[in-house]
Parts: structure tokens; C-alpha cells; sequence
């Protein structure tokens, strides 16, 4: 057991914290009561915590503390996660306090958030960790009583006793963390829940709204420098020389040098980048002094040359070759069109394709294309590092602590228990945050100038120096028989630099005669996580193009989808099939009832439908749309969404509203353009992005109701918007968009 | 350098600075007030808005020298307690997710609402179409400035 005091000093509260071996408390935040009030009361403290597993801790006064594992983005972790714990614990939510954990692999994992997997990773150990918390409480209380364990009941943080004993958890809390662990504990069943379930407020929303430094940019240390870093200005370019002589006499400049994001010839791990491997950094006192300094800088930049590396997927090595030369936009739409015409993979076959083809009555054939996206977090890379010789401190905004240790460790050749990772309140993710260059960046600044360092990219620092959505494209082919049935089905898709086809999803499985093929051209401009980067690119071709077939088969759009389900589930095709063809009809059918797809007077209206399986979930959206100054505008949406139990419905639901506005944002205006290498928007000037005037008045949102185990939300609502909007584009234009971004078809001062 | 004297959050302020530098970097790098925030740094985004006499005004393309003698408010002087009007509709509609554009997006409501008490869908189209949420909130942001407009 162990049992720390703690008092109203922060500097003793930290050192107490980690002594515990408790949480680490980020030192910009001060606990966050579960009411989103600022701070415990006065009286509450100082705390004695005891703690009772590496996620709940306890004071005698009844303050519970809940540790949330993963770090928060927006999609409300920092609330949902420890709902789970408190549910199981049966504590109170009113007594609860949230507070953010630093990475320890030992206690919590990968402390993973992205690929929509906190709540579906963590849904398990925290039920487990809540529950046997829980039994420890209940069997303090009955040694205590004298009473067999299985009388002692709990609600609401109380112990009680049908003798009429009672005590807060506050009261059993030292007695049972001296009580042996359980291996394992008893589980609610979902009717039982009080927590999940029943939507709680976002524990940080005070704080958000009076302005507090939650933001890893906003993070400071006593004698912290900032530092900044010059980058290429093209895709394939490297560093050759610089002259700082003029930067380095500007006011309140530090140092300015040249350094190696990776060491040469070293492997590339998991998450590890090579955008620009050679960087220049500018280190000074302030923001705006380093800013003024840069402008002075001299840098020389040259082509760079072709290279190849080694990946290491976790002990999975392959070598890759990455292209030197600049690319444009559009030679590169080019170049797929050529590459699109040669022999691809072939990733999945069923029946004989050809042949169906080659019978066919009718073939619908269309292909589709999308650019590069960037990320365009509100708050751009940043990173606090301070290194020395034999240990590390990071404090910032990152997606995945337990990849980022490897690599810092790695690179900076101290063992992971000298590497210190705490995580921040990101500023927005989108995967964007889980490549740790920024990271390794802010430590090589440090360690070189010996001083804590704060790293900031500008806004056109993140923007062109992106790991981007990949460009891709598709070609969809549909082999129709005589009565417009669909005997034959060919997806043949590819990318710069990754194909986007997933071989094994929905239509694959419910067409007898079905060919995925996908190629590959390299390129030396990133790309990476993206909101689901594959699937919202196919999310919009696939089920675009569904929508034109159901038009040529004179089908309603969902009885096309709905038929083809029924096949996939009475006769399914092939063994690989990724969905469940019931819950992917589930969500079609409660969208169809809640967007009164079929009522006369919805007929009318510009409507598009398009449903989506990935990341385990189903989503599927109904827009609305009219033209509104010659500009598509859509007014309204409907979702429905199959994630399993949803922990906070309403947050869940903010989560999903997001996911349409970001969707009809990247779909209509989204795209980086290249030319020579050099990303032609920088800034939110070029770079168009939804705004509140273009978000839909009305957006409305429905969860299947099932107790199936969390299956993930963050990705999942997000690729079928793209769908929805070609489909009501149709409806509204009359003419067909294959083309991202959409408005930019339309209307090409988009 | 330059003095530079105004009212910051109702306290009268003096700060020897660059008088090119934006008052952005001065609130978060010279005052420590990190609750305005750099989004853009070319007046697009709207992360950076403060009150100048009242007026929703980007901080990022404000220098200092245009500062002296103007009444600045910041997220972080909005009110004493954080239950501003629309502070407080924020919380009850729950709008923030990543929440790092939302001290500007509240700068502007309260702005908005000091003009335009009742304002229509279309007001608050023109009042916030500068403040980007890269979340994608503004359908419950609209809501929560219309409860805000009722208090
Ligand atoms: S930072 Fe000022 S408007 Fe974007
Ligand atoms: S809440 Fe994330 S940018 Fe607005």
C-alpha cells in the first residue's frame, strides 16, 4: 500500500505524485473534477491518496481519483475512459476527479488513441480495474463488519450492510489497498449501467472555456528556450549550406545549427518519418524573436537523391526506395492515369471475374481520384524536450506515447525508464500526431543548446511540411446481365505512394464474380494516418459509385445496398469477408427510418446516401443538399451509427456532428496542390477549410442500440459523409463528381 | 523597444516590447496568457481573437504599437469566474471537442452578442465565419450562442 501526502504546493504535489508511483500530473493542469469545476474544493485538500491500482486512487474523505489513460484529442477520452472505471468501481460521479496519466507502458499499455481504439483497447482493462477496485472495497468492508463479502453491496461510492453498517469508499480505502489484487472480478451486465451509458460533460469543458493552458504549446519550464526548425521548401529537396551570420545577430537569437532528424542508416521504426532529414533550427528566447531571426537566415538548398532505407515494423524488416526529384500535382494524375493501365497486385479473386465481364449485357465502369489532404490540426507540431546526457523529459501533443518511447529511446540511446513522456491536450489529431519527428526534433534542439527547449512549427511549418492523406485513385467496374442483374464486380485502385483498396470490405462477399487489384507509385512526399485515410477516399468512389449502379439497375439507392447485404449474409462469398452483414443493414435501415428516406415529400429534396464499414464500426449519413450562391451547400444531415455500446452518448454525438462538418469540409474544398515539389497552400488563406457558414443548420444523429463491447468512433462516421455529399451533388448538379475535391469541379475558384 | 501602456482584463499595463510584435506573442509569451491562441498568424483563422474596446479583433496582426491606450480583453479576462453568458452556454451545450480553437470562437460570440443581443442564423454566419474549427463544432456552436443570446 502506499499512502501519500500531498499538499497545496504544486512543486511537493509533482514530486509526491511520482513517488507514489501514482499518475504524474502534467505540470500546466490541476485536477479536473468530473463537474468540470476548476479545482478540488480548498478543504478537500491536502490529499492522503491511497492507491488501490495504477488507475484509481482514493482519499479518506471520499475523493476519487481516476486515471485516464490515453491521451485526449477532442474525442473525449479524458471523460469516456474514466467512466468506465467509475462504473465498475461504483463511485460516484460527483466525487470523481480525472486526471491525465503520463506514459508508463508497465501500468497502461500503448496508451494508444488513434485508429479508433481507446475506448474499444481500454473498454476490458478498465471494466477490470474498476471492478476489482471495487471487490477490494467490498472485502475491507466485510473483515471490517464481520460479515461474508458477498453481503456487502455498494452504490454511489457506499459501502452497505443489510445489518445497517455503512461506509463511504473514502472510509474502507486504506484498509482495502492492504486487501491482494483479485485476478479476476465479477463484470456488470449493461442493463445494470449507471455511468456508461448516460452522458456526463466533458471533464476539461471549464477549462477550455476560461482559456487555460491545457495545449502542449502552451507548456513552459523556468529557463525554457524556443526553438523553431527550416525545412526543404520542396518535397526533394535537401540541405546543402546556410549562413547565419545575419540571424544570429538579431535580438534574444540563441544559436542556429544544422542537425539530422534520424542518424544516417538508421532503421525506421513504426510511426518514423524521413520527410526532411536534415533540418536547420533557430533557437532564441521568444516566438516572435525567432521568428524575425528566420527571416534572416540564408539557407541553400539541392535535390535530393534517390534513397533506401530499411523499415522495422516491430522486428517485421523490409526495405523501401523513396525517389528523389520534385513532383507536380498534376504530372502525378498523370502518371496514375499511365500506371492505372498496367498489370496491379491482385488481392482478391472470387469466381471468374473475366468471364462475367466478358458476358456482361452492361458494364458501368468510372474512376475516381483524390488529392493530397493535410492534416490542419488547430494547433500546429509543437514539442517540450528537455535531454541531457542520461535522461529525457517530453511534455506535448502526441497520439502514441508507447511507439514515441521507442523511438526517443532509440535515438537518444537511453533506456526507456530515462525517457519521461507526458502527454498534453492535443490541439486536434486526426493521426497527424502519432509521427514523432516533432518530437525527436524538440530533444536533438535540447540536448545540442542544453536547456529545456519548446519546438513550435508555424502554420506553414505544418502545413507543408505534412504527413499527408494520400493521393489515390480507383477504378470500379460493375458487369450487369441481361436483367440488369450484378454478375460481376472489379475494384482496381492505386496511389502515390499507397494503394487504398481494402480487398476484403462490402461489396466483396455478395458478388459472385469479384477481382481487387491495387498498385503503387513511390514518392518522396509523406503520408500517413489521416481520419481513416483509406477508407474515406473509397468511402466516397465505392459508394458513389453504388449510387450510379443502383441507378442504371433502377434501384433505390439503400434497396441496392440492402439486397446486396442479404446475399453477403444468407450466401456469403469467399471466407474474408471484414463486415457483419447484419449490423452494416442495421445502420442502413434505422438511417432510411430516420431521414424518412421514403416519404413523398423527402423525395424531392437533393438527397444522397452512403454507409461505410472500417475501424470495426458502421456509419452511414443522409444529406441534404441545395445550391446556394451557384455553391453546393448542405443543410442538413442525418447519421446512424453501430459502435456498439456508446459509454457517452452525447459527446458520442459530438464526435459524430464533427465527423459530417470535417466530411463535407475535405470533400467539397480539401486538397494540397504541388508544384516542383512545393505545396502551393501554406496557410488558411489557400488552404480552404468548412467554416461556420458552410456547416449544415442541422444535423441529427442515431445510435443501433445493442450491448455489443465498444467498437470505435473516431474514424468510422467520418469516410461515408464523403459518399453522401458526391451522391446529393448528383441529385442537386445533375452531373456526377469523381473528382476531389468535389467544389472544385463545380466552382474552380474553390 | 517601446513602452507601451493599455488595460489588459480591466488592470492598466505597461510592457517595454518590440513595438512590431504582434500582441498575440506579447499575451503568451511576455504576460503568460496562453488562453489566445496562434492558429495562422495572417488573421484567418480566428484562434488568436481578442476584445479591443470591445471588438472582436484578430491579436496576430495587432502590433503593440497600435495597442497603447486600448482596452484589451482576453479569454482569460472575459469574465471573473469563467460564467460569462456564453461561457456558460459552451458548458451546457457541451461544444468543445479538442477545444483549442474555442477561447477565440468565444471571444467572437461575446462580441457578436454585445452588438447584436438577438442575433439570426445569418448573423452569427457573419460574426464566426472567421473562426475555423478544424472539429467541426459549429453546428452546436450556433446552438450555444443562441442559448447565450437568452440568458
Ligand atoms: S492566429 Fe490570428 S487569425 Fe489565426
Ligand atoms: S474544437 Fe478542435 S478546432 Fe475547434
Amino acid at each position: 500500500m502506499k499512502t501519500t501526502k500531498t499538499n497545496l504546493n504544486r512543486r511537493s504535489f509533482l514530486k509526491a505524485s511520482v513517488l507514489s508511483g501514482g499518475g504524474m500530473l502534467l505540470s500546466v493542469s490541476w485536477f479536473t473534477t468530473a463537474q468540470g469545476a476548476d479545482k478540488l474544493p480548498a478543504e478537500a485538500l491536502p490529499l492522503p491518496w491511497v492507491e488501490l491500482n495504477g488507475y484509481i486512487q482514493i482519499t479518506p474523505d471520499n475523493v476519487i481519483k481516476l486515471m485516464c489513460p490515453n491521451p485526449e484529442f477532442g474525442q473525449n477520452v479524458m471523460t469516456s475512459l474514466p467512466m468506465i472505471l467509475a462504473e465498475e468501481l461504483d463511485a460516484d460521479w460527483k466525487n470523481v476527479v480525472v486526471d491525465m496519466a503520463a506514459h508508463d507502458g508497465v501500468k497502461y499499455g500503448f496508451q494508444f488513441t488513434g485508429g479508433s481504439q481507446s475506448v474499444r483497447a481500454y473498454w476490458k482493462p478498465l471494466r477490470q480495474a474498476g471492478a476489482s477496485a471495487r471487490h477490494m472495497l467490498r472485502e475491507a468492508a466485510a473483515q471490517a463488519w464481520g460479515v461474508p463479502v458477498e453481503e456487502v453491496t455498494t452504490k454511489a461510492g457506499t459501502l452497505s450492510h443489510a445489518s445497517g453498517k455503512s461506509a463511504t469508499y473514502g472510509e474502507m480505502a486504506s484498509k482495502a489497498a492492504t486487501i491482494t489484487v483479485p485476478k479476476t472480478a465479477k463484470l456488470k451486465t449493461p442493463a445494470d449501467f449507471s455511468v456508461v451509458r448516460h452522458s456526463k460533460k466533458n471533464v476539461e469543458g471549464k477549462k477550455v472555456v476560461t482559456g487555460k493552458p491545457l495545449f502542449g504549446i502552451d507548456y513552459e519550464q523556468p529557463g525554457m528556450l524556443l526553438a523553431m526548425v527550416q525545412h526543404p521548401p520542396a518535397f526533394g529537396m535537401k540541405l546543402k549550406s546556410f549562413d547565419a551570420s545575419q540571424a544570429l545577430k538579431m535580438p534574444g537569437i540563441n544559436a542556429i545549427f544544422s542537425f539530422k532528424v534520424f542518424e544516417d542508416g538508421s532503421e525506421r521504426g513504426m510511426f518514423e518519418t524521413r520527410t526532411f532529414n536534415e533540418l536547420v533550427a533557430i533557437v532564441g528566447n521568444s516566438t516572435w524573436e525567432v521568428m524575425n531571426a528566420r527571416k534572416k537566415l540564408k539557407v541553400n538548398w539541392e535535390p535530393a537523391p534517390d534513397f533506401k532505407e530499411v523499415l522495422n515494423m516491430r522486428g517485421n524488416k523490409r526495405e523501401e526506395f523513396t525517389p528523389g526529384g520534385l513532383e507536380s500535382t498534376a504530372a502525378q494524375f498523370a502518371k496514375m492515369d499511365e500506371r492505372a493501365k498496367q498489370p496491379a497486385t491482385v488481392l482478391r479473386k472470387d469466381g471468374d471475374p473475366e468471364t462475367a465481364f466478358k458476358n456482361a449485357a452492361q458494364v458501368l465502369e468510372r474512376t475516381y481520384t483524390a488529392p493530397f489532404l493535410a492534416h490542419n490540426t488547430m494547433e500546429p507540431m509543437n514539442c517540450f524536450a528537455h535531454v541531457t546526457a542520461d535522461k529525457a523529459l517530453f511534455v506535448g501533443p502526441l497520439q502514441a506515447p508507447g511507439l514515441a518511447e521507442e523511438t526517443l529511446a532509440n535515438r537518444f540511446g537511453l533506456p526507456k525508464d530515462k525517457v519521461e513522456i507526458q502527454m498534453t491536450r492535443m490541439g486536434g489529431g486526426f493521426g497527424r500526431r502519432a509521427y514523432p519527428h516533432y518530437m525527436v526534433e524538440a530533444g536533438v534542439i535540447s540536448r545540442q543548446v542544453k536547456a529545456p527547449v519548446k519546438l513550435v512549427y508555424t502554420r506553414e511549418d505544418d502545413m507543408t511540411y505534412g504527413i499527408y492523406r494520400p493521393m489515390y485513385t480507383a477504378t470500379y467496374r460493375a458487369a450487369l446481365d441481361a436483367d440488369k442483374n450484378l454478375i460481376g464486380f472489379h475494384v482496381k485502385g492505386g496511389g502515390i505512394p499507397e494503394h487504398p483498396v481494402h480487398a476484403h470490405r462490402f461489396p466483396a462477399g455478395a458478388v459472385a464474380n469479384y477481382l481487387a487489384e491495387g498498385w503503387e507509385i513511390p514518392s518522396n512526399i509523406t503520408i500517413g494516418a489521416f481520419r481513416a485515410p483509406r477508407s474515406n477516399f473509397n468511402a466516397a468512389a465505392e459508394q458513389s459509385f453504388l449510387d450510379e449502379l443502383a441507378e442504371l439497375m433502377g434501384k433505390d439507392p439503400f434497396d441496392l445496398r440492402l439486397d446486396l447485404l442479404k446475399q453477403a449474409k444468407a450466401n456469403p462469398v469467399g471466407k474474408f469477408n471484414d463486415y457483419d452483414a447484419d449490423r452494416y443493414a442495421g445502420v442502413l435501415t434505422l438511417l432510411r427510418e430516420k431521414s424518412g428516406w421514403d416519404k413523398p415529400e423527402n423525395k424531392a429534396k437533393n438527397r444522397g446516401v452512403a454507409a461505410y464499414f472500417c475501424h470495426n464500426s458502421y456509419a452511414g449519413h443522409v444529406v441534404e443538399m441545395t445550391l446556394r450562391n451557384g455553391q453546393p451547400y448542405v443543410q442538413k444531415t442525418y447519421s446512424a451509427i453501430d459502435c456498439g455500446v456508446v459509454v457517452n452518448p452525447d459527446a458520442a454525438r459530438n464526435m459524430v456532428e464533427g465527423a459530417v462538418v470535417d466530411g463535407i469540409g475535405n470533400a467539397l474544398y480539401g486538397g494540397l496542390v504541388q508544384k516542383e515539389g512545393v505545396p502551393e497552400q501554406t496557410n488558411f488563406d489557400r488552404y480552404r477549410m468548412i467554416r461556420h457558414n458552410e456547416a449544415p443548420q442541422h444535423i441529427e444523429v442515431h445510435f443501433v442500440q445493442n450491448d455489443i463491447d465498444p467498437t470505435g468512433l473516431g474514424e468510422p462516421p467520418f469516410p461515408p459523409v464523403f459518399g453522401a455529399v458526391a451522391n446529393a451533388l448528383y441529385k442537386t448538379t445533375g452531373k456526377r463528381s469523381y473528382n476531389q475535391p468535389f467544389g472544385r469541379e463545380i466552382d474552380k475558384r474553390i | 523597444m517601446a513602452t507601451i501602456t493599455f488595460t489588459l482584463n480591466g488592470k492598466r499595463k505597461t510592457l517595454s516590447v518590440d513595438p512590431q510584435m504582434p500582441l498575440l506573442w506579447a499575451l503568451r509569451d511576455t504576460m503568460g496568457l496562453k488562453g489566445t491562441k496562434y492558429g495562422c498568424g495572417i488573421a484567418q483563422c480566428g484562434a488568436c481573437t481578442v476584445h479591443v474596446n470591445g471588438v472582436a479583433t484578430r491579436s496576430c496582426q495587432l502590433p503593440m504599437s497600435a495597442v497603447a491606450s486600448q482596452q484589451i480583453t482576453t479569454i482569460e479576462g472575459l469574465s471573473v469566474t469563467g460564467d460569462h453568458p456564453v461561457q456558460k452556454a459552451w458548458l451546457e451545450h457541451d461544444v468543445a471537442q479538442c477545444g483549442y480553437c474555442q477561447s477565440g470562437q468565444i471571444m467572437s460570440a461575446a462580441s457578436l452578442l454585445k452588438t447584436t443581443p438577438n442575433p439570426t442564423a445569418a448573423d452569427i454566419d457573419g460574426a464566426m465565419s472567421g473562426n475555423i474549427c478544424r472539429c467541426g463544432t459549429y453546428t452546436r456552436i450556433k446552438a450555444a450562442i443562441h442559448s447565450a443570446a437568452k440568458k
